[in-house]
C-alpha cells in the first residue's frame, strides 16, 4: 500500500508551535489556489509504513552485492556517526571562512589524499556523483584546447566496452564520440586506436582495468598515442578499488580522473544516491578546475581561478559525503588502500577459480576486480539466459551480479565480490550458483519462472514504458 | 591500521591454491613494473577506529555550529522531525543500490514512486523525476531539455541565485547552448528587456519564484511573454513557498525545478541536497534521470520499475539527453518522509511562519534604520541596507552565536539579504534587533 | 516471417511502398519487428523535414533498447503516422500496416532489394 492510501482525514502530527508573530500572508493574485494532497498520517503509521519498505529492500547490510562495476563494499557505520556531527551537519554553506576551517580542512586533506592515491595535482570535490565527474573532466579537457586557440578537437574515443555514461558526457560537452572495437584479448585495441587519433581528438576516456574486469598491460602505450596526437587521456575511476595502492593513474599518463567515492571509499549507495565524483587532474589542467579550491595560507581560504569553467552545482559539493570517505581513509591509511585492492582482487579471482568449470568465463586468465561470465553457450544449449540465473539467485536471497553489461559480451553476468566480504560467504554464494547451473541443465523452466519467493514476480516492464504511470492519482 | 578486510592468512592461502597462485601480488602481473608503486602511498599509516573518531571529533570542533541563523540565499535551516533522522538510518534503505533487480527492490522502488507523486503535488506538475543532484544541477538539466534544432538560446533572469546563473552557464558551455542573461531592474526581471529580445531563437525561460532577494516574480506575466515567443516557460521554486505561495502550473510553466533541501536536509556545508524536477505530460520522454512507474508482475500484482529507460544513459549512450545514472536516493527519502510529517497543513503552516517572521523581522529592522530594499512582495527573504559596515555588524552577531544576514556584493555591497524560518522565534528576533541596536 | 509481394525491401529492414514516382511510404519490416522485441515508443520525424536517403530518420524503443531506422528515400515528410505515437505495439502487431512516414518530392532512392531479395537476405542473416 502507498502512504497516501494509509492514515485520514485531518490526521496530523504536532511538529511546529504556534507562530509567535503576526501573521502575514501573500496577496490574492499570489496565493495557491490548486489542492495539495499530501499523506495525513500518524508518526506511528510513517514509522511502520518504512518499516514495511525496508523488509521490500536488499542492501550491502543485508548480504552479498556483487554488482560489477559498482563496488558494492561494507559501509562503516563510523562513517555514518562522524557525519551525523553537528560540526559537520549544521554549518551553513555561507558561513565566513574562519568559521569553517574544519570543514576546509576535511576538503583539503582530503584532497591532498586523494591526489596522492591517484598521482593528480589538484582536485575538486563539486562534482555529485561519477557521471557528473565525467561531465566535469570533459570540460576540462574542453576548456584546455580552447585555451589554446586548438579549435578542430572535436572527438572523444571510447572502447566499445564503455559504461554508457562515458558517451552520453561527451555528448553533454559538445563532443561527438568515436567507439573503437576492442582486442581479441578485451583490451584496447593498438592498431584501431592509432587509426582514430588525429588532430581532431579531443581525448580518449578509459578506465583500467576496464569493464571486463582486465587490466590493459598496453596502457602506457595507449596514453602515449594519444598524447602524441595532442589529446588528453581521461581516467574514469569506477574499478580503482582493483588497484589504489598498487599504481596509480596519474603515473599510467591520465591527465585527469573522477573518483567514485559511494565506490571505492566505502560511503553507502542510499538506494541509489548520494555519491560523490570528485574529479582530479594535473597541473595542466588546474586553472579550469569549477567551484571554490581551498588553498592553505595563514589557515584555509576559498580560491576561484580565473579560468575557472564556472559550477556544476551549487556550493562544494556533497560534503557530508566526503567527510565518510575522509573518515574511511584515515582508517585505511598507507597500508590499508593496498590492502583492499589486494583482497578485491584474491577474492574475484577466488571466486572465478572455483566458478570456471560450470560457467563460460568471457576472458581467460587471471581476472582483476571483477570477472564477466557468458551465458550465451548456456542459452543456447538449455535456454536459460543470464536473466534466468539471475532471477534464480533473488529466489536464494542472493542480489545477482550486473546483469548484460559489459554491452561486447552476450548473456554476461559481472561480478565483484569487493575485498569486504569473507571466504565463507563466498563459498556459499558459488555453491548456489553451481546449483543453479544444475538447475539449467536439468529443469530449465524452473528459471524461466524466478523468481517466485520475492514480493512480487518477473514485472511487465514493457507495459510500463508504453503506458507511463508516474504517481498516484487522488 | 583499521581494516574491513575479513581474510585471515588461513583463507589467504586456501583462495590462492585454489587459483593456483603462490602470492596476491602475482594477480597483479598485468600492471607495468615501471610504474608500480614500490614503496607505497606517500600517506600517514592507517588508525584505529577509536584514533579516527578522535581525529575527526577535533576537526568538528573547528567549525563554529551557529545555534540561531538568519541566513539563507540558497541554502535554509528548517526544523527536521525527528522521524526522518530515524527512517533514513535504517540500514537496508542506506546501503541498497540503485533498484535494477525490480523483484527484490520493490520498497525503494516504491518510495521513490510515493516521492515522485509528493513532488507533483507541490508543484501542481504531471510528472516528476527521481531527483538530480541538486537546485542549481537541476535548472541546468532543465534549461538543456528545452534544446531544439531551431532554437538553441536560454534566457535567464539576472534575479536568480547567482550560483544557479553560473551552472547553467557552465552547461551551455558544454552543450553549446547561448545564454542570455535578462537583467534585474527594480529588484525583479526586468519586464521590457524580456519583451524585446525574446525571438524565434529563444528556447525557454528561466525564472526563480521567490527571486534570489526573495521577492515574488510576475510569473504570470513573464509565463505569458513566454508563450507568445513559443518558448518554455521553467519555474526554479523554493519547496516550503509552495505551502502558500501559487505553483509553476497555475503560472503555465512548462517545468518546474528547485532546491529541495528545505525539505528535510540538513545544512550540510552545502552537499548532499537535492534538486527536483517536474514537468508537464508533454514533455516527459525530455525529463532526464530515473523515473519509477506502477505496473503488474505475472500475476496481476502491482509493482513497480525504473522505466523509460530509452531515455537514459544507459541505453542511449552517446544518443542520450543526459548523463545522469546516481540520483540523490536517500535525500529523496528524507524528503518524503518530510512532506508526510508535515502534510500539506504543515507545509502551509511552515510557509506562513516563514513569510511572518520575515515580514516581522523587515518591520523590526526598518525602525532601526536598516531599510528594506525588496518593492513589492517577498516571501522569507528579504534585502537591507545596513547603516555601519556590514562586517561589523556581522561580527557583532557571531559574537551573540548569531549567523546574519549574507552581506551581498558587487553592485549591491553593503547591502545584507535575510531569511527568516519557523526556527526563528520572535524571541530571537527581539534580541537580534537589541543587538543591533547597540552598534 | 512475412514478406509483402507489392513493396521494396532495404538492407537495414525497411520496407517502401511507393504509391507513385514521388510519393512512397515507408515503415518497418516484420522480421525487424521479430528482432526489436515488444516496442514502447516511437520517435518520429516532424512533418516538413528533409529525408536524406540511408540516414537515420527516425528510431524505435523497446524496454532495453533503441533502434534506428533508416530513410530509403531523400524527400520531405509530408505526414507523420500520429497512431504510432500513442500505440507502437501496432508495429508489432502489424508491420505492414504500420507506415511511419510519408515521403513527398522524392528526388533520389537507396538500391532496393526486391521481395524475394530480402528473404534470401533474412534467411542468410539468421544463419
Amino acid at each position: 500500500m502507498l502512504i497516501f492510501e494509509k492514515g485520514q482525514e485531518g490526521r496530523t502530527m504536532t511538529i511546529l508551535p504556534e507562530c509567535d508573530v503576526p501573521v502575514s500572508l501573500p496577496e490574492e493574485g499570489s496565493l495557491r489556489k490548486k489542492s495539495m494532497h499530501l499523506p495525513q498520517v500518524s508518526e506511528n503509521d510513517i514509522s511502520r509504513h518504512y518499516t514495511e519498505i525496508a523488509k521490500k529492500a536488499y542492501g550491502v547490510n543485508d548480504g552479498f552485492y556483487p554488482l560489477g562495476s559498482c563496488t558494492m563494499k561494507y559501509n562503516p557505520k563510523i562513517n555514518e556517526d562522524i557525519a551525523a556531527l553537528p560540526g559537520f551537519k549544521q554549518i551553513h554553506p555561507l558561513q565566513p571562512e574562519h568559521t569553517v576551517q574544519g570543514c576546509m580542512e576535511v576538503l583539503k586533506t582530503a584532497e591532498q589524499y586523494l591526489c596522492e592515491i591517484t598521482g593528480m595535482n589538484r582536485m575538486t570535490f563539486q562534482p555529485a556523483a561519477g557521471a557528473h565527474g565525467e561531465f566535469t573532466g570533459l570540460l576540462l579537457i574542453k576548456a584546455y584546447h580552447e585555451s589554446r586557440g586548438d579549435n578542430k578537437r572535436t572527438k572523444i574515443i571510447v572502447p566499445d566496452s564503455a559504461h554508457g555514461t562515458n558517451p552520453a558526457s561527451a555528448t553533454m560537452v559538445g563532443y561527438s564520440v568515436i567507439s573503437i572495437p576492442s582486442a581479441e584479448d578485451g583490451g584496447v585495441d593498438l592498431e584501431e586506436l592509432k587509426k582514430a587519433v588525429g588532430e581532431d581528438t579531443a581525448g580518449l576516456m578509459l578506465t583500467n582495468p576496464n569493464t571486463l574486469g582486465l587490466f590493459d598491460r598496453n596502457i602506457l602505450e595507449i596514453t602515449k598515442i594519444v598524447h602524441e596526437a595532442g589529446g588528453l587521456n581521461y581516467y574514469d575511476g569506477a574499478n580503482l578499488n582493483a588497484v589504489m595502492g598498487m599504481i596509480r593513474p596519474g603515473d599510467m599518463g591520465f591527465d585527469v580522473v573522477h573518483l567514485n567515492l559511494h565506490k571505492t571509499f566505502s560511503t553507502p549507495h542510499g538506494g541509489g544516491g548520494p555519491g560523490s565524483g570528485p574529479v582530479g587532474c594535473k597541473d595542466l589542467l588546474a586553472e579550469f578546475l569549477p567551484g571554490s579550491m581551498v588553498e592553505e595560507e595563514e589557515g584555509y581560504v576559498f580560491k576561484h581561478s580565473e579560468h575557472t569553467i564556472g559550477q556544476v552545482k551549487s556550493f562544494y559539493g556533497n560534503f557530508l559525503i566526503v567527510v565518510r570517505a575522509m573518515t574511511y581513509l584515515f582508517m585505511l591509511g598507507k597500508e590499508g588502500v593496498p590492502e583492499a585492492s589486494k583482497h578485491a582482487v584474491l577474492n574475484a579471482n577466488y571466486m572465478m577459480a572455483q566458478l570456471k568449470d560450470v560457467y563460460d568465463m568471457a576472458y581467460q586468465g587471471p581476472c582483476m576486480h571483477e570477472f564477466v561470465m557468458s551465458l550465451a553457450r548456456l542459452k543456447k544449449e538449455t535456454g536459460v539466459s543470464a536473466m534466468d540465473i539471475a532471477k534464480g539467485l533473488l529466489d536464494y536471497g542472493i542480489h545477482p551480479p550486473t546483469m548484460y553489461f559489459p554491452l561486447i559480451v552476450p548473456e554476461a553476468l559481472m561480478a565483484e565480490p569487493t575485498e569486504t566480504e569473507s571466504k565463507e560467504t563466498l563459498d556459499k554464494v558459488i555453491a548456489v550458483l553451481r546449483s543453479l547451473h544444475e538447475t539449467a541443465m536439468t529443469n530449465p523452466e524452473a528459471l524461466h519462472q524466478a523468481p517466485i519467493h520475492t514480493p512480487v514476480t518477473r514485472l511487465d516492464e514493457v507495459r510500463a514504458a508504453r503506458n507511463p504511470k508516474l504517481k498516484h492519482e487522488f | 591500521m583499521g581494516s574491513f578486510v575479513p581474510a585471515t592468512d588461513h583463507d589467504r592461502k586456501e583462495m590462492l591454491s585454489a587459483i593456483g597462485t603462490k602470492n596476491i601480488e602475482d594477480l597483479f602481473g598485468q600492471l607495468p613494473q615501471e610504474v608500480l608503486l614500490k614503496d607505497g602511498l606517500n600517506l600517514p599509516n592507517g588508525m584505529s577506529e577509536m584514533e579516527v573518531n578522535k581525529k575527526m571529533e577535533g576537526i568538528a570542533a573547528k567549525n563554529t555550529v551557529f545555534p540561531v541563523i538568519f541566513r539563507g540565499a540558497g541554502a535554509y535551516k528548517h526544523y527536521i522531525p525527528s522521524i526522518v533522522k530515524s527512517v533514513i538510518s535504517k540500514e537496508t534503505l542506506y546501503t541498497a543500490y540503485t533498484p535494477y533487480q525490480a523483484e527484490m527492490s520493490q520498497g525503494i522502488l516504491q518510495s521513490i514512486y510515493e516521492y515522485q507523486t509528493m513532488i507533483c503535488e507541490i508543484t501542481g506538475m504531471d510528472v516528476a523525476n527521481a531527483s538530480v543532484y541538486d537546485g542549481a544541477s537541476a535548472a541546468a538539466e532543465a534549461v538543456a531539455m528545452c534544446r531544439d534544432r531551431k532554437k538553441n538560446r536560454a534566457f535567464v533572469s539576472a534575479a536568480v541565485h547567482p550560483q544557479v546563473i553560473e551552472t547553467i552557464k557552465t552547461y551551455c558551455f558544454g552543450n553549446g547552448m547561448e545564454l542570455t542573461v535578462i537583467p534585474e531592474k527594480d529588484g525583479i526581471t526586468d519586464l521590457d528587456f524580456l519583451k524585446e529580445h525574446l525571438d524565434s531563437q529563444a528556447a525557454c525561460v528561466y525564472i526563480q519564484n521567490p527571486n534570489y532577494y526573495g521577492s515574488l516574480e510576475p510569473a504570470e506575466e513573464i509565463g505569458g511573454i513566454a508563450k507568445e515567443a513559443n518558448a518554455r516557460y521553467i519555474m526554479g521554486v523554493n519547496p516550503i513557498s509552495l505551502g502558500i505561495i501559487k505553483t509553476p502550473i497555475e503560472y503555465g510553466a512548462d517545468i518546474a525545478v528547485g532546491e529541495g533541501q528545505p525539505l528535510g536536509l540538513p545544512l550540510s556545508f552545502g552537499g548532499p541536497y537535492i534538486g527536483f524536477m517536474a514537468c508537464t505530460k508533454e514533455l516527459i520522454r525530455k525529463l532526464p534521470g530515473r523515473i519509477v512507474g506502477e505496473t503488474v508482475d505475472s500475476n496481476g500484482k502491482t509493482g513497480y520499475v525504473l522505466t523509460l529507460q530509452a531515455r537514459e544513459q544507459h541505453i542511449r549512450r552517446e544518443k542520450a539527453l543526459s548523463n545522469v545514472c546516481s540520483n540523490q536516493a536517500l535525500c529523496a527519502l528524507a524528503v518524503s518522509v518530510y512532506l508526510s510529517a508535515m502534510g500539506a497543513e504543515g507545509l502551509k503552516q511552515t510557509a506562513i511562519q516563514c513569510m511572518s517572521k520575515a515580514h516581522y523581522m523587515a518591520e523590526q529592522l526598518e525602525t532601526i534604520g536598516y531599510s528594506v530594499v525588496n518593492q513589492g512582495e517577498f516571501f522569507h527573504e528579504f534585502v537591507t541596507t545596513s547603516k555601519i559596515p556590514v562586517d561589523q555588524v556581522m561580527g557583532k552577531l557571531e559574537e551573540h552565536g548569531v549567523l546574519g544576514g549574507y552581506p551581498l556584493t558587487g553592485e549591491r555591497a553593503g547591502q545584507i539579504l535575510w531569511c527568516c524560518t519557523e526556527m526563528n522565534a520572535k524571541d530571537d528576533i527581539d534580541r537580534v534587533i537589541g543587538i543591533l541596536k547597540e552598534v | 516471417m512475412k514478406v509483402l509481394g507489392d513493396l521494396v525491401y532495404t538492407k537495414t529492414h525497411e520496407w517502401v511502398k511507393f504509391e507513385d514516382e514521388t510519393t512512397a511510404l515507408v515503415g518497418l519490416t516484420d522480421h525487424a519487428q521479430q528482432s526489436l522485441g515488444e516496442l514502447v515508443f516511437v520517435n518520429l520525424p516532424e512533418e516538413g523535414d528533409d529525408t536524406t536517403a540511408g540516414e537515420v530518420f527516425a528510431d524505435v524503443e523497446s524496454v532495453k533498447a533503441v533502434s534506428d531506422v533508416y530513410c530509403p528515400v531523400t524527400g520531405v515528410v509530408s505526414e507523420i503516422n500520429e497512431e504510432l505515437l500513442d500505440s507502437p505495439e501496432k508495429i508489432n502487431e502489424a508491420p505492414y500496416e504500420a507506415w511511419f512516414v510519408k515521403i513527398t518530392d522524392i528526388t533520389d532512392k537507396e538500391e532496393f532489394l526486391s521481395p524475394e531479395e530480402y528473404e534470401e537476405l533474412v534467411k542468410k542473416e539468421m544463419e
